[in-house]
Formats: structure tokens, sequence, C-alpha cells
């Protein structure tokens, strides 16, 4: 127990505070990923085959290639990307952008493809003749879309969504490599400093465990007080 | 609705606080954090060790403000190149394959490396005490060879992208079955259970480990040094940073002087791996 | 570039461990998954409640916490170490399969049990009617059913097996991933060489995809 001590000798506030920035780093890269999602599905959906295209090319690469490789492509290539453009501004000297950035970023692609499909199901799943509603009803056709249809897309998605946001809290993990010191990376320094892994992984998915496990209550909340209101 | 705007508002500040891009001003060098006793971090998450005293004495020297950034060991001289950090302090040997790619400052610290076996074991590499690739005759052949007998069958762990990876690696010793680790913590703990035979590594890290995890190992055969485990220890420097180098190798030379370096080996290593 | 072209072989060679250690842990993953979807339709208290938990944790811990606890964590036990089991747990190889094998087990097992319980109740009923013992009406009925429904969802769980043998690099194997590092390692060429290992990826995310197509064809989903 005097391994997770509170203080200089024991770990139990470094796990803490690394605990809050899995769960943010999740939170961050859940939604710019669903940012991602909004846009692409729109893509996958339109009737111009270069727009289908590009969508289908991010939902491929993003669900097919591994989180890891991705993460160190980001990690590597993402300064050196950002200063070939800002070379070309004229600014020469390097640009660093740090862990938590990268991590909420990649993993936050990866999470918006398959909320890309999660969405498009969802749309998909929608009777078809509501689109024609608009004009029927008069209504200008965005805010038709923003008043009609996207809560019925919302609500369709959630228990889908709430697929999503367990694969995105896992994934973080995977961020470890990059240096951001969450949950995973916290385990692995303790671990390894007093050459007791068991412990210390055992530890890390007990908390895994109950994230999942309160998110999972939450979304199931979620979907209920949208399916009976 | 209000609720939700302010801890949307919130989170939006957090994101903005943990985010970060910046524009280089002050120097960042880049360290492993799992070589102890080297480089370390203890149980406040703080970075530790010889090199992460000796850089904040080099930052002295020159006036510079240094700010130290973890990063794990196999991609280290990416992580340099890609403009995360501007130097690399990590335990890193000067060696003539990673001269092709970055800058050395002068050596800081001497490394000899050794092999590790298990307390128990009765693995045995000849009777030399200390080997030097530079200038090998009989008597050093003759212990190579003996190592390459004893190491058929045999499993040894190394970190990856090591100069002992590199070793076994260069067929001195013969066709040698390898495992690779991304710290040397992991292969500690292996060799510690059993999972490899030997473990090659800088002979204080073994030390260091052996001192806090209760004596489970031994060092086995020579110390080994030159060839291609280089020649000491030194910063990593982008290829076109000579600014940068100049500072640092004057910064060396003050240190040196003024027994800065010695003082902190004798710290961390116990004995005086100054240079 | 000249760089990447050299060790084309290398990771060529490295893609065969990854396919390996793919299909290894589907195959074994499959028959946990049967029998603990099977478990969980069991009224039996215990039965059910052995394969909730499995399928609770496995599911709900990062893939790469369950590889270090079976590969780190149990080599520390000194009765694990004592025993048989040493002679599998000792090897990377076998740890990686058994933590694979278990995580996708249990995605297996749910989609499995999920199909299962989509069987209508009616067409079991007609079973019954025409006379048909306990065990036929399972292997002549629910079974091909609930094979049928499942294929596309198990379609993504290969995939995302595949993903998920990247983290066999973790525990020293020198798969697709593993390889990639190894070169970064010594040659310092990140980009590239990631780039180019994840186009094998995707090349083997294409070929599962294919085949899951051409099975859903078989089974007359058109």
């Amino acid at each position: 127990m005097e391994l997770l001590a509170f203080g200089d000798q024991g770990w139990g506030d470094e796990i803490l505070r690394a605990t809050f920035i899995t769960i943010f780093v999740a939170l961050s890269a859940f939604l710019i990923g669903f940012i991602f999602a909004t846009l692409f599905v729109f893509f996958k959906l339109s009737k111009k085959k270069y727009l289908n295209f590009i969508g289908n090319i991010y939902t491929t690469i993003f669900r097919g290639v591994p989180e890891l490789l991705i993460i160190y492509l980001f990690f590597f290539g993402g300064s050196s990307a950002i200063m070939f453009v800002s070379k070309i501004f004229g600014y020469d000297g390097y640009i660093e952008i740090n862990a938590f950035l990268t991590g909420a970023i990649s993993i936050g692609i990866i999470s918006g493809a398959y909320s890309t499909e999660v969405l498009r199901g969802a749309i998909l799943a929608i009777d078809k003749s509501q689109f024609e509603g608009a004009q029927a009803l008069g209504m200008k056709r965005y805010v038709y879309f923003l008043k009609v249809i996207t809560p019925q897309v919302l609500r369709l998605a959630i228990p889908n969504l709430s697929n999503v946001w367990q694969i995105t809290l896992k994934d973080t993990s995977l961020i470890s490599v990059t240096g951001l010191v969450e949950l995973m990376r916290q385990s692995y320094i303790a671990s390894g400093s007093t050459r007791n892994p068991l412990f210390f992984y055992l530890f890390a998915a007990v908390i895994y465990l109950i994230l999942t496990t309160f998110s999972l209550k939450f979304f199931n909340r979620l979907e209920k007080r949208y399916n009976f209101s | 609705m209000k609720k939700i705007t302010k801890i949307f508002l919130s989170f939006v500040t957090l994101f903005f606080l943990l985010s970060g891009i910046s524009f280089s001003d002050n120097i960042k060098i880049g360290t492993e954090g799992a070589y102890p006793p080297w480089n370390a971090k203890d149980a406040s998450g703080k970075l530790i060790g010889f090199e992460v005293d000796l850089a904040m004495e080099l930052c002295k020297i020159t006036g510079d403000t240094c700010s130290i950034v973890e990063q794990d060991w196999d991609g280290m001289i990416p992580a340099l190149q890609a403009g995360k950090f501007d130097a690399i302090m990590a335990g890193m040997s000067i060696t003539d394959e990673r001269k092709q790619k970055i800058n050395f400052s002068q050596g800081y610290a001497d490394e000899v490396a050794s092999f590790a076996s298990l307390k128990k074991s009765n693995i045995k590499l000849g009777g030399l005490k200390s080997l030097s690739l530079a200038d090998i005759d009989g008597k050093e052949q003759k212990t190579l060879d003996t190592i390459k007998k004893t190491l058929e069958g045999k499993i040894v762990g190394v970190q990856s992208g090591t100069i002992f990876q590199n070793f076994l690696k260069s067929g001195l010793v013969g066709k040698v079955n390898v495992w690779t680790y991304k710290t040397q913590d992991e292969v500690n703990l292996d060799l510690s259970s059993g999972r490899i035979d030997l473990s090659l590594a800088a002979a204080v890290a073994t030390t260091d480990y052996n001192s806090k995890a209760g004596n489970v190992l031994k060092l086995v055969g020579p110390t080994f040094s030159g060839g291609v485990f280089g020649n000491g220890v030194g910063i990593g420097l982008r290829k076109n940073d000579t600014k940068l180098l100049n500072s640092f190798n004057s910064a060396i030379d003050t240190a040196r002087k003024k027994g800065i370096i010695k003082k902190l080996a004798i710290k961390h290593f116990g004995f005086d791996a100054s240079m | 570039m000249t760089i990447l072209i050299e060790n084309i072989p290398y990771l060529l060679k490295a893609s065969f461990l990854t396919i390996q250690l793919t299909l290894i842990s589907l195959i074994i993953g499959l028959i946990i998954g049967f029998f603990f979807s099977i478990m969980r339709l069991s009224k039996n208290f215990f039965l059910y409640n052995i394969a909730y938990y499995y399928s609770f944790i496995f599911r709900g811990t990062p893939l790469l916490v369950q590889i270090f606890i079976i590969y780190f964590g149990l080599a520390q036990l000194e009765f694990i170490r004592d025993s048989i089991l040493w002679a599998i747990l000792k090897k990377p190889f076998w740890c990686a399969i058994i933590a694979f094998s278990l995580n996708t087990g249990a995605y297996t097992s749910e989609i499995l049990r999920a199909a299962f319980e989509k069987v209508e109740k009616n067409i079991i009923e007609t079973g019954k009617s025409l006379g048909m013992s306990k065990f036929n009406i399972f292997y002549k009925i629910k079974l091909p059913i609930a094979i049928k429904q499942s294929v596309p969802a198990y379609g993504n769980e290969m995939i995302l097996m595949l993903k998920g043998t990247s983290l066999a690099s973790t525990v020293t194997l020198i798969d697709l991933t593993g390889a990639s590092k190894y070169i970064i390692s010594t040659n310092f060429n990140p980009v590239e060489v990631f780039i180019f290992a994840g186009s094998i990826y995707l090349i083997l995310t294409f070929l599962i995809h294919s085949l899951i197509k051409l099975v859903e064809k078989k089974l007359g989903y058109y």
C-alpha cells in the first residue's frame, strides 16, 4: 500500500494526476474526432465523387492502420510538417508541438474516423422522406437540418458513439510513447522504478475499468433520456 | 444550459493550458528518464540523475535557460531532428554510426559495457578484466572467441538502438540471439525473471539496478570499450546547430576545470567517470 | 529513401509474424468466444457470471495493459516461474498470443451472444414443433443463423485484431511495427518507414475486408 502513498515516497498522487490527464486527453480526442466526423460524414454522403473519395480515404486509413503507427507518424512528422508550412511563410526556426496536443490530435483523428461511420449509419437510418419535409414546412434548409434532423441523428448515434468513446479512452494508453505522462506511462514509470509491474499494471487496469464502467453508465442514461422525452 | 456553458468553457480553457505549440526560445534538452544512474525519474515524477544535474550546471555556465524533456530512447535521434528538443543528454555514446546523423560535443563521461547474468548462473565469459575493441591482440581475440562459443544457444537482452545491440550484431561474437527492449528496466526485469540468459549494458546501469533489487544479478566477463562502443558519452546535437555545439563544448571545458563533472560523477556513480 | 528500400525484405519478413499472430489469435479467440457466448446464454449463475466478467474486464481495459500484465506482471511471481506454465509464459510469442486471444475472445463472445439473442423465437418454436431435439435446434437452426448474422461485426473485429498485434512490439517481438521501430532506432528516418509499414497494414486490412465480403456473398446476403 505504501507504493500508492501520496507525496514524495509513493506513487498515489502521480497516478491520480495521470488519470486526470487520461480522462482529459480522451475527452479532447473524442471532441476533436466528433468535429472531424461532422465534416467527413458530409463528404461520405455527398453526391460528388471526389468528396466521397476523400471521405473514404480518411475512414479507411485511420481505421485500418494501427494506432501506434499513426501516433508515431504525428509525433515525428507533425512538427516537420508544420515547420515546412511555416517556412513558406518565412519563419525559419523550430516549432514544437507538445505531447498532449500530439496525442489529442492523433487519437482524435482516429476517433473521428469511427465517429464518421457512426454518424453516417445514423443519417442513413433516418427516414428519407424527412429530408423533403423542409420544403413542406417552408423552413430554411439549414434550420430544418439543425432543429429536426440533428437531434434524431444524435439520438440514433448515441449507442455507437458510446462504443467510439470506449475505443478512444483505451487508445489513449498508446499516447504513452510520446512522453505524455498519462495513466499508462505513469504506471510504466512506477513499475520500472519499483520493479513491481504486476501491482502497477493491475492497478491501472482497475482504473481503466472504473472509467469505462462509469462512462458506459453515463451513455446508457443519455440514451434513456433521449428515447423517452 | 448555463451549467453546460460553464463546463464547456472550463474544458476549453484547460485544453489550451495543456496544449503547447512553442517557438523555441529556451534550450530544451532531451533525456530518457529510465537509465539510472545516468538519468531517471523519482516517485514525485521529477527527472533526476547524473545528466539532469550536469545539464543544469552546463546551462548555468552558458547562461541559458534550459528545460529538460522526456523522450523514449528508441525515438531519441528522430525527435532531436524533428525539433522536439535541441540537445540529447541521455547516456548516449559517441559513435561513428550516430555521427553520420548528428553532431556530438566532446565527451563528458566514460562508460564501459558489461554482460550480466543471474547471480546463480554459471556462465563464464573468459578471464580478461577489460577489453578494448580499439586494439585486438591474441589475448583479446581469445576472449572474444570464448564469448562467441558461450553465447551459442543463449538469449541476450539489450535495450534497442544501443551500442550494446550494435556490438552483438557486429559479428565479433558470432551470430547472437538478441532480444531488444524499450528500456533498460525491462531488460533487467527479464534477466531477473530468467527469460533471458544474459544482458549487455553499461556496467553502472546493472550495478545500480542490482543495488536496488536485492543483488540478484552479477556482472560477467570483461568490461568493453572502444570500437563500436564509441568514445565516451557526449551531448547529441543537430548537424546545423554549430552555435550550440561550441557553447556546450566550452561549457564542458569549464565544468571539467572546476571539477563539477567529477563531483557529480562521484555523487551518482560512486566513482570518477568524468572525462 | 535508400534506407527504406534496403529494409523492405526485412519489413516483409516481419509482416509474416504480424499475419501469424493475427491468425493464431483469431482462431483461438473464436473458440474462446464461442464457448463464452454459450455460457452467457446459460441460466447457471456461475457460468453466466464468469462469462460476463471475463468479457467486462477484457473489453474494459486497454490491450496494452493486458499484454504488460501477462508478460511483465506474471513473470514477477515466483510460483508462476516455478510452474509448468513458465515454459509458455517465458516466450514473448506465447504471451502475446495469450493476451490477443483473450482480448479478441471477449469481443467475439459479445458478437456471438448478440447474434444468438437475435435469432427469432418463432423459428426456434417451429423447430420444436417439428420435434427436433434441443441439440439439433441449436446446431441446425440457431448456430447457422447466428453465424450468418455475426459475419459483418466479426469482420470488424478481425481488423481490430490485426491492428492490435502491433503491440507485440512492446514485448520484444519483431512484428511489422517492431521492425519499423528497429529500423528507426538505427537509421533515424521515421516518416517514410512508418508510411511504408502503414501501407502494408492497409493491404492486410483490405484482404480481410475482401474475405468478409466474399463470405457474405457465399452466405447469401445479396
